[in-house]
């Protein structure tokens, strides 16, 4: 009866659809999803290389300050909104917490249809965010927090399938926008503060059928499985918990991984492969091709897991079909990508970091200083701090600048001590005792923490940065016209940047902070900018400790909203 | 004009893939399609009820880990130690949900809001250990303020105040269990006053 009721309602809304006046549906093919047209913004980064980057230029240098919000959505949620909204063709769709979609006629503001997902009670939400759908043919996709993989019907929200990819009760649980090539739909699993093991599957992306699941930890007798001793690797995390980098010429997904489980190290003495790392997976096979470990034995809960952005470089006279990554261990790494190797070409600090003490110039492991290295009863301080010089906001790269582009913390450090940690399923498995003001300080003497930094990738030279008084949380869009848009800052500013000398040429103060993906696109050969206003999680988090440490109380109000911009008619 | 879905607007089930999964997924996927399924259906045990009128405590961690919880068993306004429910009469313990789990402590019953103290027992008392915020445990303490702490987001709890929020983004108390002790042993003496967990925005 209940089932029947539902049905009904579901036709009757459905019918309402067409009273919109919407354009056909524009099918989204692995053709498009591998040339996307400057006109939409079809995926998390908008291509496969996470360039983030467009090569649309009518908003520039010269006109960007009269941007002016041409409509805006409230979600009507709290919490970080951090998904991009994504475009086909005059269709938005935006991801929020709690796993709503949000499917948006993109000229006029007016909703499509919402999806809504009824969460369970006893679902422990440790970052309450979704960072954003998944499209292909007419379908929507999108990874719960829950830990299912959904897919609906783009037109009218109907759940077409969904598959459970694990059990959210032992710990897991996804936030990242879906990545789908050849015919797959991969997700990777969050978890590593609860003990998960985490992997990264891939589902047919029509039927929803398993087509593989590779593991980040190897078991007993695999490659690698002697960096874990006893059991540990059954429970020691490494999650990958946002949306890969695809080259198809190697058929290989490069994603990130987290950091191992427990929090300290000598709880699990080893390399521990292959956390804080970059994974190599063929997307047809899921085979682990290859890999590059940032740094061995994680005790400061820093994460990898932002994919590396796809970029040939020039290095010594010659170009190095390459890769870069910011990593929260607050070195900038480039590397060679091979079908058959992840080569280390070089590595340097783009914030003070105090715990590496030397990079092998031909492996590039790192090196520490174990007195800054925390242990189970023993409390270190170390720069930067647990999140990292760059934590999930995603960096961006301009090819016709050579410019990358990255969202950076700099100053602030932590204090960690290990205490000991029952495994328990689904149960806190960090192991990360109490220290004074949480663990969190500003370095004496510093004026700043935020920055907003341009790198040469040709000659690895620092461009330009700009600073910020406030933390800086916000993920970066880069554009032909010179323009680098970011928010991110506790004063719920959004902004546009000369992305030549880091100027800011304009801003917007919104209802909250801005912690979501920005994006551009075309609607009738008319460029505009989107982005979802939203203040929470780590933001907040972060916001929580540098009220503490400076005995303020900077308030940050919270509500998710969508911004468009364009400049007037 | 627009349209509301949700998991219950599927009318393409014939899509859906069949996999092995979980009695808890099941349970969960019933949840997340909409459909109403009566208790009997699921399986509803013991175990997952909420700890009952006359229920004993049972440590989960610690010192006396499994043992009955008494008051002489726990430090004045020492580190909260998580428990769960028992019923004497069957010995289920009530650990099918993790929303059952509480944090038990002891405090001084003189320095207890007045309209929290006919919550303690002999200085016991017991609030749920899910966080009003998002759901996570509220495992932390400091020791320095007396307040239990949520390790995802910070907020702050004030044990003697009724776990009144003092820091973070929760948005109210966590649930305290009223405790009654009956020849030595503690025990629950009414369900949880206020709701456990977070509530899921619409």
């Amino acid at each position: 009866m209940i089932r029947s009721s539902i049905f009904l309602y579901c036709s009757l809304v459905s019918s309402l659809l067409f009273a919109q006046d919407l354009p056909p549906y524009n099918p989204v093919t692995a053709e498009r999803l591998l040339n996307p047209e400057e006109s939409n913004w079809l995926m998390y980064r908008g291509s496969y290389d996470s360039h983030g980057f467009s090569s649309l230029d009518q908003i520039n240098t010269e006109n960007v300050d009269g941007l002016v919000p041409i409509w805006s959505f409230s979600t009507g949620l709290r919490e970080g909104h951090q998904a991009p909204p994504i475009v086909n063709d005059g269709y938005m769709y935006v991801t929020t917490p709690q796993n709503h979609i949000l499917a948006i006629n993109a000229r006029t503001g007016d909703l499509i249809w919402r999806y809504v997902r009824y969460l369970p009670d006893d679902l422990q939400q440790f970052h309450p965010t979704n960072r954003g759908v998944a499209l292909y043919g007419d379908r929507v996709y999108m990874a719960t927090v829950d830990s299912f993989l959904v897919s609906l019907d783009a037109l009218t929200g109907e759940l077409i399938w969904e598959v459970a990819v694990e059990d959210y009760y032992s710990g897991y649980y996804m936030t990242m926008a879906p990545l789908i090539a050849d015919g797959k739909v991969m997700v990777g699993v969050s978890g590593g503060e609860l003990g998960i093991r985490g992997f990264v599957a891939a589902y047919d992306v029509m039927s929803g059928e398993e087509a593989w699941k590779t593991y980040t930890i190897p078991a007993p007798g695999e490659p690698g499985s002697e960096s874990w001793p006893g059991d540990t690797w059954e429970t020691g995390g490494v999650p990958v918990w946002l949306t890969g980098s695809f080259d198809p010429d190697l058929n290989l997904a490069y994603w990130g991984t987290g950091n191992g489980g427990p929090w300290m190290g000598d709880t699990r003495p080893g390399d521990n492969l292959y956390s804080s790392s970059v994974i190599a997976l063929d997307v047809t096979t899921g085979e682990l091709k290859n890999h590059h470990q940032y740094h061995w034995n994680d005790s400061w809960d820093w994460d990898e897991v932002s994919a590396p952005i796809l970029i040939d470089f020039e290095r010594d006279g010659r170009s190095v079909n390459g890769m870069v990554h910011a990593g929260r261990n607050g070195y900038l790494w480039y590397l060679e990508r091979e079908a058959d190797a992840i080569n280390f070409v070089d590595a340097n600090p783009y914030v003070y970091q105090d715990v590496f003490t030397s990079i092998d110039p031909v492996t590039g492991r790192p090196e520490y200083d174990m007195t800054k290295k925390p242990g189970t009863g023993y409390e270190a301080s170390f720069c930067p701090s647990l999140w990292g010089g760059k934590d999930w906001p995603p960096a961006a790269f301009d090819p016709k600048s050579r410019l990358m582009f990255i969202p950076a913390n700099d100053n602030v450090c932590s204090t960690m001590v290990g205490e000991e940690v029952q495994y328990s399923p689904g149960r806190s498995y960090m192991g990360r005792g109490t220290s004074e003001n949480g663990g969190f300080f500003v370095r004496p003497g510093t004026d700043h923490i935020g920055e907003l930094q341009a790198w040469n990738v040709d000659t690895g030279e620092r461009a330009w940065t700009t600073t910020f008084e406030s933390q800086n949380w916000g993920p970066v869009l880069a554009t032909a016209g010179d323009l680098v848009f970011m928010g991110g800052t506790n004063d719920r500013y959004f902004r546009a940047f000369d992305s030549r000398t880091g100027e800011i040429l304009w801003q917007q103060r919104t209802n909250s902070g801005i912690t979501g993906v920005p994006v551009t696109y075309t609607l009738d050969g008319k460029q505009y900018v989107a982005v979802q206003s939203g203040w929470g999680v780590d933001a907040q988090r972060e916001q929580n400790l540098l009220n503490m440490a400076k005995g303020e109380s900077h308030y940050v109000p919270q509500g998710g909203v969508i911004w468009v911009f364009a400049l007037p008619d | 004009m627009s349209k509301n879905t949700d998991n219950g607007c599927s009318s393409k089930k014939k899509d859906r893939v069949a996999k092995p999964i979980s009695r808890r997924t099941v349970f969960k996927m019933g949840l997340a399609t909409g459909i109403a399924m009566p208790m009997s259906a699921l399986g509803q045990s013991p175990s997952r009820l909420r700890p009952q009128p006359g229920d004993q405590l049972v440590f989960e961690e610690g010192p006396n880990q499994d043992a009955l919880v008494r008051p002489e068993l726990l430090e004045l306004e020492a580190r909260p130690l998580s428990a769960l429910a028992r019923d004497p009469a069957t010995e289920v313990l009530r650990d099918g949900s993790r929303l059952n789990r509480m944090m038990i402590m002891r405090i001084d019953p003189e320095l207890m809001s007045a309209r929290y103290q006919a919550n303690a027992a002999e200085g016991v008392i017991a609030y749920s250990a899910v966080c009003t915020h998002t759901g996570c445990d509220v495992t932390n303490w400091d020791e320095g303020q007396l307040r239990m702490a949520c390790p995802c987001h910070e907020s702050q709890f004030d044990i003697y105040d009724g776990a009144k929020v003092v820091g973070g983004p929760a948005p109210r108390p966590l649930a305290m269990l009223p405790l009654e002790v009956v020849d030595g042993i503690v025990m629950v003496a009414a369900g949880f006053r206020g709701r456990v967990g977070f509530t899921q925005q619409f």
